[in-house]
């Protein structure tokens, strides 16, 4: 076991890039050099390392070894007959538990949902599968998504590997924390309003939410339709590239995906980003950054901003002022769409069923008991917000918030190639710290807008607090704007502390 | 589901494409019957086809009637978590052919959730068209004249059916419900007429022709009795001559056409009592109960289910080109409308004209009086002797020449019966079959000659004939047919008979 403890207490993996990196993996799998069965076998003693040592970062619902390691072996058997193994092949990945396995469970971390197990598997999940990529279990999650700190989770809370009395952030904690703690290289997250860029940041991982559209959501749980997205974690941007370049691109599947290929970031990545225009967000940073940012968090995005001026990209600071109306439209629109997309867990097919008298108690009684309190509160909220009489005053003017914020946005890229802001206004903070939903809804600040535009965004680790906590620095890119964003993540990376 | 609407008809027909005078006309004396003269029933119908589609309208399973529950499904249609549904184009397809064969227009359009829990229906929610609907703004010309006005012709999706085992059969007090999800996501369209019908028999002409349509175009089976055309009725009544609209009901499990006449009915005649008891209906919703005979209501007002439309999320806009529209417009087949109209230039009779229709040998019966078949023939063998299976392939070049043969006094009126039917079945030329059961025609000089010996041989009978006995007349007539086993054509039997009584 490798561990470097980076702060007291702490279980994250210090990586090593030819031997946690997915580009490394794959690159000596595919020549021979170690074989699939041996890649994963070292990330799975990682996992039992922790277990045996009383290590419990709660980051696996479950864990596939036995499934991961019979598909090494396949792998390795089609190397040796000379096929192709895929551009990932025999790396060990791990998915968010509200991605669907054919025959693995797929709990949501919800109790409504326990015991169900897909017939089919998500596209991203054939994709990854497909290039060679091995899974090595389902990560935890806030209930369906719904969280900023993985503590939402029937299954309880899972642990910062930084310090594990500290949230991982959420919702898809699990999944950063299986990065930073070296179990996998590679996972995959969903974002709906920052739980992939967020809780890479408290975890001191890359996390990448790509333009709504070109990553295809077919088996991904949902969440919020109209924003969800899925996307990687990853120790480097490299990675983040290579992975949504293998699960990126159309799907017939999903209505709402790209027509196109994943945009060409692999083959830019390291085109630096002199000249590039990049806006620092006025009102998520520095002096003129709104209450609730931490110093440190301000200070360091205000470094990478200075950094990146230093590479040669012209950097000012522009208001982009709907970034703050943009948190109250997003918590009528996630949680309308959350209501409608939740309605199917009602006891009938699948799931969680408990007694009734009749069809409609027991669906009442089978969605109270199998629900998490958050679950309910935004499921509440959103059947209020789409009510006769209400709609047009909350749904309504929610979506003319988002049409407004997407033109601000498209106004401000006409001067600006890129935008930076700090990805979350904190670090990881401390298990039940946030007990308000109120406090916890407003971490999401940061990240919320590029859900609401459809836009990309990453978040690249940059630096950490005083007391070694990671903070991470997001980089904001017009709708399809991937290209650049990696290209200034890949600059940034190298000009990382 | 349709908005409240005005009766009020503005425009002129020739921009409207229908006389507005036609709209809300009663053309039915039954009608007008079923309430005392100074009330009028005011009928607006939901009428749901299921489309004739290969796969559901949004997930690859088949769209097909019956099999052992839940075998035609799919995750997408169970409504498996993390599934997303996809538009079935051919289902828009029909959608948008039946929209124009309505005089519809056509436009771009969005999918919309309908929220509420039901066991039947996978995601508890149904995704259907609310705001922004395929079609809008069309109307539907009756038979009998008068004009139904179309608000929409929207796309959605069905839901499963669910078995209630119980006493009752309802789910009130069922032990417990067994579900089949076949049916769940099979595409449906959702025709709403204004409310300008005025009975139940004029419902029931509108619900027929609407099928007639759907059939034409190949959109739908059209059948009722599985299923597949489902009518909800929305009923309500006012002053005769009014304009105003009062309370309707929507009366809903109506499985027959006769069971939609009768649901009308009572429905209208129970809001009458009310009236006259001083009392008003309330809006609800009603279901039928054929037995009984009567409505009764379904959900209570508490129950009253708020859908939270709203677009749904997982679904892009469909934006039909006008360059779309035209290839559909180009490629409807002859509508029902079109087809009566040409039937009755032809010759044909409203009553012909209608069993053409329905027989679907219109097309036969105008290609045969085209080739020169004389019409009154020709529609008499469609209506008597062609309700077979087989009929409609009949060749219509042979069907005329049967007809010509008939006509010129080749083949009698009882051996062409004899020969169409072996035409239907064996497709041969009717001169052929004619020859191979020896229906040769009978020479006129020959007839002439055993006329004659006839009459010589029953000279009291002539006498009497002459001399205006006409009834006598069936006397030679028969003994001719026993002399020629029924081979004579009756028509110059006849005439023979004639010249020889007017010469002698």
């Amino acid at each position: 076991m490798s561990d470097t403890p980076t702060s007291g207490g702490g279980h994250a993996h210090t990586p090593d890039p030819a031997l946690d990196t997915a580009s490394g993996i794959a690159a000596a799998v595919r020549a021979g050099d170690r074989s699939a069965e041996e890649v994963f076998r070292a990330h799975h003693e990682r996992v039992l390392a922790h277990t045996e040592a009383d290590v419990d970062l709660n980051v696996f619902n479950t864990l596939t070894a036995d499934e991961g390691l019979a598909a090494a072996r396949a792998l390795d058997a089609r190397i040796a007959a000379g096929d192709d193994p895929g551009r990932l092949a025999g790396v060990p990945i791990a998915l968010k538990d509200n991605l669907c396995t054919r025959g693995v469970e797929t709990t949501c971390s919800s109790k409504i949902l326990q015991g169900w197990v897909p017939p089919y598997d998500a596209t991203v999940v054939e994709r990854l599968e497909g290039a060679g990529a091995i899974v090595m279990g389902k990560t935890n999650l806030d209930e369906f998504a719904m969280g900023s700190s993985t503590e939402n989770s029937a299954f309880g809370p899972t642990r910062n590997p930084h310090d594990p009395e500290r949230v991982p952030g959420g919702s898809s904690g699990g999944s950063a924390a299986a990065v930073a703690a070296g179990y996998v290289p590679l996972s995959l997250g969903s974002d709906t309003g920052g739980s992939i860029r967020q809780p890479a940041a408290l975890c001191g991982v890359v996390g990448v939410k790509p333009s709504y559209g070109s990553v295809s959501r077919y088996g991904l749980i949902a969440f919020a339709s109209s924003l969800d997205q899925i996307g990687p974690f990853t120790h480097t941007v490299a990675d983040a590239a290579l992975s949504l370049s293998v699960i990126g691109g159309h799907d017939p599947a999903d209505s709402t995906s790209i027509r196109s290929a994943f945009p060409p970031v692999l083959q830019h990545l390291e085109d630096g980003i002199e000249g590039l225009r990049v806006g620092v967000i006025g009102e998520l940073s520095g002096d003129s950054a709104l209450e609730g940012f931490e110093p440190e968090v301000l200070a360091r995005t205000t470094a990478a901003a200075d950094a990146l001026a230093g590479a040669g990209a012209k950097v000012e600071t522009v208001s982009v002022p709907s970034t703050v109306a943009g948190l109250s439209a997003y918590y009528m629109i996630a949680p309308a769409e959350a209501s409608s997309n939740l309605a199917r867990y009602d006891g009938v097919r699948y799931g969680h069923r408990e007694d009734g008298v009749n069809t409609r108690a027991m669906m009442a009684a089978s969605r109270t008991a199998g629900f998490g309190e958050e679950v309910k509160r935004r499921i509440m909220l959103g059947t209020y917000a789409l009510s006769a009489g209400y709609w047009d005053a909350f749904y309504g003017r929610a979506q003319r918030v988002r049409t407004v914020m997407i033109r601000e946005f498209d106004e401000v890229y006409a001067n600006f190639d890129l935008l930076l802001s700090p990805t979350s206004p904190c670090v990881a903070f401390p298990l039940g710290e946030k007990s308000d939903p109120m406090t916890m809804y407003l971490n999401d600040v940061c990240t919320i807008p590029s859900n609401l535009t459809g836009q990309p965004a990453i978040s690249v680790p940059f630096g950490t607090d005083d007391g070694g906590l990671p903070i991470g620095v997001q980089i904001l890119a017009p709708y399809g704007g991937e290209v650049d964003l990696f290209r200034a993540a890949r600059a940034l990376e190298d000009l990382a502390p | 589901m349709s908005a409240p609407v005005s009766t009020v008809v503005t425009g002129d027909a020739t921009s409207l494409g229908y006389d507005p005078s036609t709209v809300g006309r009663s053309d039915h004396a039954e009608d007008g019957q079923v309430l005392p003269g100074d009330w009028e029933i005011v009928v607006g119908l939901e009428v749901h086809a299921e489309l004739a589609t290969e796969t559901k309208m949004f997930s690859p399973a088949r769209n097909h009637f019956g099999g052992e529950p839940n075998t035609h499904v799919h995750p997408v249609c169970l409504g498996l978590p993390g599934t997303l549904p996809v538009v079935n184009g051919k289902a828009v397809e029909l959608s948008a052919k039946i929209g124009l064969a309505l005089n519809c227009t056509v436009q771009r359009c969005i999918f919309a959730r309908k929220n509420y829990f039901y066991p039947d229906m996978p995601k508890d929610y149904q995704i259907s068209q609310y705001e922004e609907p395929l079609n809008v703004d069309g109307f539907l010309s009756l038979p009998s004249g008068s004009t139904v006005r179309i608000e929409r012709a929207h796309m959605e999706e069905d839901t499963g059916k669910s078995t209630h085992m119980g006493e009752s059969g309802r789910i009130h007090d069922a032990g417990y419900s067994l579900v089949d999800y076949n049916r769940a996501g099979v595409p449906l369209i959702e025709i709403v007429s204004h409310p300008d019908l005025r009975g139940p028999e004029q419902a029931k002409e509108y619900v027929e022709e609407l099928r007639a349509i759907l059939v034409a175009i190949g959109a739908s089976d059209g059948k009722m009795e599985e299923g597949s055309l489902r009518v909800d009725a929305n009923v309500s009544i006012r002053p005769a001559g009014s304009d105003e609209l009062r309370t309707r009901c929507e009366v809903k499990n109506v499985n027959s056409l006769r069971s939609l006449g009768r649901a009308i009915a009572h429905e209208a005649k129970r809001h009458l009592a009310l009236y006259e008891a001083g009392e008003r209906p309330m809006q609800e919703t009603r279901h039928w109960d054929e037995e009984g005979g009567k409505t009764h209501p379904g959900r209570s007002k508490e129950e009253a289910e708020d859908y939270r439309y709203f677009p749904d999320p997982d679904l892009v806009p469909i934006e039909p080109s006008p360059e779309w529209i035209e290839e559909l417009r180009a490629s409807l087949p002859v509508l029902p409308q079109q087809r009566r109209a040409a039937l009755v230039a032809a010759g044909a009779d409203a009553k012909a004209a209608d069993l053409a229709l329905d027989r679907g040998l219109d097309g036969l019966a105008l290609a045969a009086v085209d080739a020169g078949a004389d019409a009154e023939r020709v529609f008499t063998h469609v209506a008597n002797n062609l309700a077979v299976d087989g009929a409609e392939s009949l060749d219509a070049g042979h069907f005329a020449d049967l007809v010509k043969l008939e006509s010129d006094g080749s083949l009698s009126a009882t051996q062409a019966k004899q020969v169409l039917a072996e035409m239907v079945s064996s497709g041969k030329a009717p001169a052929d079959i004619a020859a191979d059961l020896g229906f040769e025609a009978m020479d006129t000089s020959e007839l002439a000659t055993m006329l004659d010996a006839i009459i010589a041989d029953h000279p009291d009978e002539w006498q009497r004939f002459c001399e205006g006995e006409g009834k006598l007349q069936g006397v030679f007539v028969g003994q001719m047919m026993k002399a020629t086993k029924g081979q004579a054509d009756g028509k110059v039997v006849n005439q023979l008979l004639m010249e020889r009584k007017n010469s002698a």
